[in-house]
C-alpha cells in the first residue's frame, strides 16, 4: 500500500518511533450512568499536530475533549499530557486551553477583559496582560472591538474573541470543541485557513471535535474517526479518503460505492473478487485475508468513468441504465443502475464548458475504473 | 417611543405596533377593549386612591363618620381650598415617634432583605444546579408554602419563638442553654419572620437568574486558570445581579411597610411604620394623621418602587427578544 | 445552568427547605394535641376539630372568604388577562408607561397603603363598606399578579400559530378563542388560583375594606391571635393548608401525567 502523507510534507511525527507522543489516551473508558461514552480507548497525539476528532454524535469525541480539559475524569485508564497523568488534576491547572462550542464569552465582561481573564489568573503583571491583549486582538482583527461586549458582536467576531481569549495564556494544547459549527458556510470556510495559520504560527498542539467531514479534512495533519465511544481509523485525511481501514469509515466520509462479494484470487498481479451476480472485479490493492473472505470493493464515485459506449480493454466495466443526472456546475453526478439492481454513482469533472451532456436519463451506460482505483475492505 | 406622550393618561386612541400584527389578533374593537378595561379599572381603584390620600391627609380630623372635614366638595370649592392645612404633616415632625419609625423601618427592612438574600442564595444556587428532571419539583416545594396563608406562617412561628415555645425547649433538653433565650418580641423575631415569609420572593428570581446561566461560563473560567470559588465571585455572581436586585426589592419594599409581622412577633416596643399606620387609623382614628403617615411612606418608596419597575420592563424587553 | 450537584448544593436545598417547612409541620402536629398548652404535648386528639366546627363565626367567616376569593379571582383573572394582552401585545399606546406602572407597583405596595387608599376611596364615593367593597379591593391588587403569569407565558408564545390560524380563514376573535386562549390556558389557570389564595390570605387590605357582616377567615384568625394562641386556630390553619396542598398537589399530579403521556406519545412516534 502507498504511503499517503499529511499535508505539511515534513511533518510526520507519528512515523518517526523515536518522537514520544505528546498527549496519550490510555484504554480509557468513562461511564455516565448506564451509558459507555468512551469505551478502552487509546491515541496519541503529537506536539504541534492539528488532531481531529471525528463522529457523528453522540460518539464520544466531546467527552474525550472534556477529560483532556479536566471537566469530566475517566472511569478508567490514563490521559497523560506531556508523560504526567492528568488525574485530579483541576481544569485550572492544566496548561491546555479549551475554545467551547458556544463560545462561553463571559456576557458582562468587554472583549478586552475576556481575552485578559485567564492572564489574570495567572497573576500577570498589569502592563504585560494590556500588552498580551493588545497582541491577541491583534492577531485575531479585533482590536478596534476591544470595547465592546459580547452581545454588540456578529457571530463571526465572537468566535474571533474565543479564540483569543483561549490562546491568549499561550497553552500547550488547544482544544476547540466545533469551533466552526456556529459560522455559516463561507466564514467557515475561511476561518479554517485562519485557524490553520495561527496554530502554525504559534506552533500550538491543537486538538479539534468536529461532525463535519470537511472540516477535518481541510484542517487536520490526522483524523481519528470516532463511533460508539470507539477509535475506527487515526490517518491522514489522504490515508482516510484513499484507503479507508473499514467499511464504516469508507462511507461515514464521502461518498462511496461498494460492491460486496468474495475474494476469489490474489498473487502478484492483483486481485479478484466475485460479485454475487458473477462479475469479477480486478484490483491491485492487496488483501491479507485467504480467498473465499467476504469483502467488500470500494470505490469513490470520481474514480469511475460513465460513458455512452463499452471501453475498449472491457475491464472493469458493467452496462446499465443512467437512473438519475445531477449537474452541479462544478461536476456532475450519474446515479447509474446497474442490470443487478445496483445503484453507481460516478461524478465527473465538468472540465469544459458542456453544452450538450450525451448522457441523458434512461440512457445505456456503461461504468468502468482503473485497476488501482478502489480499495478492499474485509470489516 | 412614547416615553412623551406617557404623562397623558389619555387611553383614547391605541396604536397598534407598527407591524400591525397586534390590529389583525383581536380586531380593531376588542383591540381597543384589551387595554381601555383594565386600564380603566387600574386607574379608578389603584391611582384615584392615592389622590385621595392626598386629598385627605391635607384635611382636618373631625370627630365625625367619616372623621375628617371633606375639603374639594364641587359646590364650596374656594372655601376648601382656604381649609387645605398641612397641620398633619407638620405633626409628623413634631413628634419624633414618626420619624423613628420611619428610620427604624428602612433599618428593620435592609437588614432583612440582606438576611432574605444570604439565606435564598444557596438554596436558589443549589435548585439551579439539580438535576434538570427534578427542578420543577424542588421549584413547586419553593412556592408551595406562599399558597398556605401568610398569616398563618407568621403565627407558627409564635409558638416556636416564645420564652416557653419549641426552640428553647429543643435547645434547653440538649443543654446548649441554660436560660430561655427571649427572641420573641424583639427585632430577632422580625428578621426571622420576614426572612421565612418573604423567601420565595428572593429564591424565585435568583433562580430564574442563575437557572438560564450557560454553565460552560464556569468551565470556561474554570480552563482559563480560575479556582471555582474565584468563578462564582467573577462568573455566577455579577450575571446573577439581575436577579439579586429584582428580588431584593420584592422583599425590601413590602418589608418596610409591613404590618402583621411586626405586630404578631414583634410586641409593644417594635416601631415600624406599617403599625404606626394601622394605629393611627384603626385605635385613633385620626384618617389625616394615617393618610399622611402613607403619603410620606410612599414617597420615601417611590424610589426603589421605579427602580423595581423599569427591572421588571428590562426584563419584559429581554423575554420579547 | 448545570454542572455537578455538590454535597454544598444539597445541603443548603434541604436546609433551607427544613427552614420552610418546619413551622407549617410544628403547626399541623399540634392542631392534633390534646393539651391546651399549645406547645406542651399532651396526647394525639381531634377534639380542636370538633370544637372548631361548633364556632359558628370561623365558619361564617370561612364561607364570606371563600365567597369574596372565588368572586374576585375570577373577575381578577379576565381584567388581569386583558391587561398582560394589552401590556405583551401592544407595545405602544399613549400611557403605557403609566399602565406598566400601575400593573408592577401593587405586586410590592406595602398593603397598609393599598388598603388605606380603597378605604378612602369607597368612602368618598360613598359605598358602604362590606363584602362588595372587599372583593372589589381583592381584584384590584391580585388582578397584577394575574398580569404577571400570563404575561410571562404570553413572552414566549409563539405568535406564528396565530398567523398560521388566520392564513386557513380563521378571524382574529376566533383565532384568539380557539388558538390563543386555549395555549395560555394553564398560565390563566395557576393566575386564578395565585388571585384565589392571595384574596384567602390577605388580612391587612381586607381589615381596612371590610365592614359588618362581612369579616374574613384572616381577620377572624388575627383577632383570636391577637387575644391569645388557641389550638382551634392551629386546626383551622391545619384544614386550610391541607386545602391548598390538596389542591397544589393534585393539579401538580395532572400535570406530571400529561407530560409523562406526552413524554410516551413522542417515543412512540418515534418509534414508528
Amino acid at each position: 500500500m502507498q504511503s499517503l502523507g499529511s499535508i505539511r510534507r515534513d511533518f510526520a511525527p507519528w512515523a518517526d518511533p523515536e518522537v514520544r507522543p505528546y498527549i496519550v489516551f490510555e484504554n480509557v473508558t468513562k461511564r455516565f450512568g448506564d451509558f459507555t461514552a468512551v469505551n478502552n480507548l487509546s491515541l496519541s497525539i503529537y506536539e504541534r499536530e492539528f488532531f481531529a476528532l471525528l463522529g457523528a454524535s453522540g460518539c464520544g469525541k466531546s467527552t474525550l475533549l472534556r477529560m483532556l480539559a479536566g471537566f469530566d475524569d475517566p472511569t478508567a485508564g490514563r490521559i497523560l499530557l506531556d508523560g504526567q497523568d492528568l488525574r485530579g488534576i483541576p481544569p485550572y491547572r492544566r496548561p491546555v486551553n479549551m475554545m467551547f462550542q458556544s463560545y462561553a464569552l463571559f456576557p458582562h465582561m468587554t472583549v478586552e477583559q475576556n481575552v485578559a481573564f485567564g492572564l489574570k489568573q495567572e497573576g500577570m503583571a498589569k502592563p504585560e496582560i494590556a500588552q498580551r491583549v493588545a497582541e491577541m486582538l491583534k492577531l485575531v482583527k479585533l482590536t478596534q472591538f476591544a470595547k465592546r461586549k459580547p452581545h454588540q458582536l456578529s457571530g463571526g467576531q465572537r468566535q474571533r474573541v474565543a479564540l483569543a481569549r483561549s490562546v491568549a495564556k499561550r497553552p500547550k494544547v488547544l482544544l476547540l470543541d466545533e469551533p466552526l459549527g456556529a459560522l455559516d458556510k463561507k466564514l467557515r470556510e475561511e476561518t479554517q485557513f485562519e485557524l490553520m495559520d495561527l496554530q502554525q504560527n504559534l506552533g500550538l498542539t491543537f486538538v479539534i471535535v468536529t461532525h463535519d467531514q470537511e472540516e477535518a479534512m481541510t484542517m487536520a495533519d490526522r483524523i481519528a474517526i470516532l463511533e460508539k465511544g470507539e477509535v475506527m481509523q487515526v490517518a491522514t485525511p489522504a490515508e482516510i479518503y484513499e484507503a479507508p481501514g473499514s467499511r464504516y469509515v469508507a462511507s461515514f466520509v464521502g461518498n462511496i460505492n461498494m460492491f460486496e462479494g468474495t475474494l476469489a484470487r490474489h498473487d502478484g498481479n492483483g486481485t479478484e473478487i466475485r460479485l454475487a451476480d458473477g462479475m469479477v472485479i480486478r484490483s491491485e490493492s492487496g488483501a491479507n485475508v485467504p480467498a473465499g473472505t467476504q469483502v467488500a470493493f470500494a470505490i469513490r464515485p470520481e474514480k469511475i468513468a460513465v460513458s455512452s459506449r463499452p471501453p475498449a480493454d472491457g475491464l472493469n466495466a458493467a452496462e446499465g441504465e443512467i437512473y438519475d443526472i445531477a449537474y452541479l456546475g462544478d461536476m456532475t453526478v450519474y446515479n447509474v443502475r446497474l442490470a443487478n439492481g445496483q445503484m453507481v454513482k460516478t461524478t465527473s469533472l465538468n472540465a469544459s464548458r458542456v453544452v450538450q451532456d450525451p448522457l441523458t436519463w434512461h440512457d445505456r451506460a456503461w461504468i468502468s475504473f482503473r485497476p488501482d482505483a478502489g480499495v478492499i475492505l474485509t470489516r | 417611543m412614547a416615553e412623551t406622550t406617557a404623562n397623558t393618561a389619555s387611553v383614547g386612541s391605541v396604536q397598534s405596533e407598527t407591524s400591525g400584527m397586534g390590529r389583525s389578533i383581536l380586531g380593531a374593537i376588542t383591540n381597543r377593549l384589551v387595554i381601555i378595561v383594565p386600564y380603566l379599572w387600574l386607574l379608578f381603584f389603584f391611582l384615584v386612591p392615592f389622590a385621595i390620600v392626598f386629598k385627605i391627609s391635607l384635611s382636618q380630623t373631625a370627630i365625625s363618620m367619616p372623621p375628617y372635614t371633606p375639603v374639594f366638595g364641587f359646590d364650596n370649592f374656594l372655601e376648601s381650598v382656604r381649609d387645605l392645612s398641612f397641620d398633619n404633616y407638620v405633626w409628623l415632625t413634631e413628634d419624633a415617634l414618626y420619624f423613628r419609625a420611619y428610620v427604624s423601618s428602612l433599618f428593620i427592612a435592609a437588614v432583612s432583605t440582606l438576611l432574605t438574600l444570604l439565606v435564598g442564595y444557596p438554596i436558589a444556587y443549589g435548585m439551579a444546579r439539580a438535576p434538570t428532571a427534578i427542578r420543577p419539583t424542588l421549584l413547586m416545594l419553593v412556592i408551595l408554602p406562599f399558597w398556605t396563608s401568610f398569616l398563618i406562617r407568621v403565627y407558627a412561628w409564635i409558638g416556636i419563638l416564645k420564652p416557653e415555645g419549641l426552640l428553647n425547649q429543643v435547645l434547653l433538653a440538649t443543654g446548649i442553654i441554660d436560660q430561655p433565650l427571649i427572641i420573641l418580641n424583639t427585632n430577632i423575631a422580625i428578621f426571622i419572620g420576614i426572612v421565612y415569609s418573604y423567601l420565595p420572593f428572593m429564591v424565585l428570581p435568583l433562580y430564574s437568574a442563575l437557572e438560564k446561566m450557560d454553565y460552560s461560563l464556569i468551565e470556561a473560567a474554570q480552563d482559563l486558570g480560575c479556582r471555582p470559588i474565584a468563578a462564582f465571585w467573577k462568573i455566577t455572581f455579577p450575571l446573577s445581579l439581575s436577579g439579586v436586585v429584582a428580588g431584593c426589592l420584592l422583599v425590601f419594599i413590602p418589608a418596610v411597610g409591613e404590618f402583621v409581622i411586626p405586630d404578631l412577633l414583634g410586641g409593644s416596643q417594635t416601631l415600624m411604620i406599617g403599625k404606626t399606620l394601622w394605629s393611627e387609623f384603626f385605635n385613633n382614628r385620626d384618617w389625616p394623621v394615617a393618610s399622611a403617615v402613607a403619603v410620606i411612606l410612599l414617597l420615601i418608596l417611590v424610589v426603589p418602587i421605579m427602580f423595581f419597575q423599569s427591572a421588571q420592563a428590562r426584563a419584559q424587553e429581554q423575554g420579547r427578544t | 445552568m448545570s454542572g455537578k450537584w455538590s454535597r454544598f448544593n444539597i445541603v443548603s436545598i434541604v436546609l433551607g427547605f427544613a427552614f420552610l417547612y418546619l413551622p407549617i409541620v410544628i403547626l399541623v402536629l399540634f392542631s392534633f394535641n390534646a393539651s391546651k398548652l399549645v406547645t406542651v404535648w399532651g396526647g394525639f386528639s381531634i377534639k380542636w376539630y370538633y370544637s372548631l366546627f361548633q364556632n359558628q363565626g370561623l365558619i361564617d367567616a370561612a364561607w364570606v372568604t371563600l365567597r369574596v376569593g372565588f368572586i374576585s379571582a375570577t373577575a381578577a383573572t379576565v381584567l388581569g388577562t386583558l391587561a398582560a394582552l394589552a401590556l405583551t401585545r401592544y407595545t405602544r399606546f399613549r400611557g403605557r408607561v403609566l399602565f406598566s406602572g400601575m400593573v408592577f407597583a401593587p405586586l410590592v405596595m406595602p398593603e397598609v397603603i393599598t388598603g388605606l387608599s380603597l378605604l378612602l376611596l369607597f368612602v368618598a364615593i360613598g359605598l358602604d363598606r362590606g363584602f362588595l367593597t372587599v372583593t372589589l379591593a381583592h381584584i384590584t391588587f391580585s388582578m397584577c399578579f394575574v398580569a404577571v403569569v400570563v404575561q410571562s407565558r404570553l413572552l414566549t408564545f409563539d405568535r406564528s400559530i396565530e398567523e398560521a390560524a388566520m392564513d386557513l380563514g380563521a378571524t382574529p376573535v376566533r383565532t384568539f378563542f380557539q388558538i390563543t386562549l386555549p395555549v395560555i390556558l394553564p398560565a390563566i389557570v395557576s393566575g386564578w388560583m395565585l388571585a384565589f389564595t392571595l384574596s384567602l390570605d390577605d388580612l391587612v387590605i381586607a381589615s381596612f375594606t371590610s365592614g359588618p357582616g362581612a369579616t374574613t377567615l384572616p381577620m377572624k384568625i388575627y383577632s383570636q391571635v391577637r387575644l391569645g394562641v388557641t389550638p382551634e386556630i392551629n386546626a383551622a390553619c391545619t384544614l386550610l393548608i391541607a386545602l391548598v396542598a390538596i389542591g397544589v398537589i393534585a393539579a401538580s399530579i395532572v400535570n406530571k401525567r400529561r407530560e409523562v403521556q406526552r413524554l410516551r406519545d413522542e417515543q412512540a412516534a418515534q418509534r414508528t
